[in-house]
């Protein structure tokens, strides 16, 4: 077994079971914190891809702004695992998890007939996802998404401002 | 590493994610599961990437994939901001995050 498998295999039940614990634990901070650690092992498999700026970018921006912000708004309600709303009724748990675990082993078994039964993925190398490549392409093909994204984020700011302003 | 393990891997963070989406009631959690789910897709993108570097003659075949995946993320930033504007007010307006009280469109 090879470093590269080893690390695989890690970061993949990591990620899964941070993943199942972010369903499963009752306080809302702590379900974010085991959604950090999924975002690290998800960004640990991008590094594995040699997809370095992916990596990064998921960090910086999920892990270090969208999850912040999360803790913000928790902190700010002072949410725990009392004030959470009570699971009343159990039949919806059980029937959501014995839907999402069909819906997987349905998945899984489509999947598994297909044709890309042992087509090998490029790990460690390769300059794809390195930033030099995919910064030439965003300013050379990808220029116009790049600066409609701007704008994209300005009227989220400014839709963010006008819904939470006290009284609209 | 072979292409179907990253693809199990996905369809299983996906699928906890859809169970937590259908099982929990904090819209908090439940924003959550959809960045899960959001995440799982983005894997899925750059494990098909750097299978068509694989695959392809091209040294940087596959990168309009990961570009792709960076757009999604610039898309999940703003979703976010403006999401939880909303569970705020939400928060306000019923002093709970319980997506049972927002059942007022019902009738």
């Amino acid at each position: 077994m090879s470093v590269t498998e080893i690390l695989f295999w890690f970061l993949s039940v990591l990620a899964l079971g941070s993943a199942i614990m972010v369903v499963a634990s009752k306080s809302p901070v702590h379900s974010i914190l085991f959604l950090i650690l999924t975002f690290f092992a998800i960004s640990g498999h991008y590094i594995l891809l040699n997809a370095q700026f992916l990596a990064i970018v998921n960090i910086i921006v999920y892990a270090g702004a969208i999850m912040v912000l999360f803790l913000f708004v928790v902190m700010l309600m002072n949410l725990n695992a009392e004030s959470a709303p009570p699971q009343k009724n159990k039949y919806i748990l059980y029937g959501g998890t014995i839907m999402g675990a069909s819906l997987l082993l349905v998945l899984v078994a489509a999947i598994k007939q297909s044709s890309l039964t042992g087509q090998m993925v490029e790990t460690n190398t390769g300059s794809t996802g390195l930033i030099e490549n995919l910064g030439k392409l965003l300013f050379t093909d990808y220029v116009f998404p790049f600066e409609i994204s701007s704008v994209l984020f300005l009227s989220a700011m400014i839709g963010a401002v006008v819904i939470s302003k006290k009284e609209a | 590493m072979p292409i179907n393990y990253y693809v199990f891997l996905a369809l299983a963070l996906f699928s906890i994610g859809v169970i937590g989406v259908l099982t929990r009631r904090n819209a908090i959690i439940i924003f959550m599961c959809i960045e899960l789910m959001l995440n799982a897709a983005n894997l899925l993108l750059v494990a098909f990437s750097k299978l068509h570097t694989a695959t392809s003659n091209l040294a940087t075949a596959g990168s309009d994939a990961q570009i792709f995946v960076f757009f999604i993320m610039i898309v999940a930033a703003a979703e976010v901001s403006v999401g939880l504007a909303i569970i705020v007010m939400m928060y306000r307006n019923t002093h709970s995050v319980d997506v049972n009280f927002l059942n007022r469109l019902k009738n």
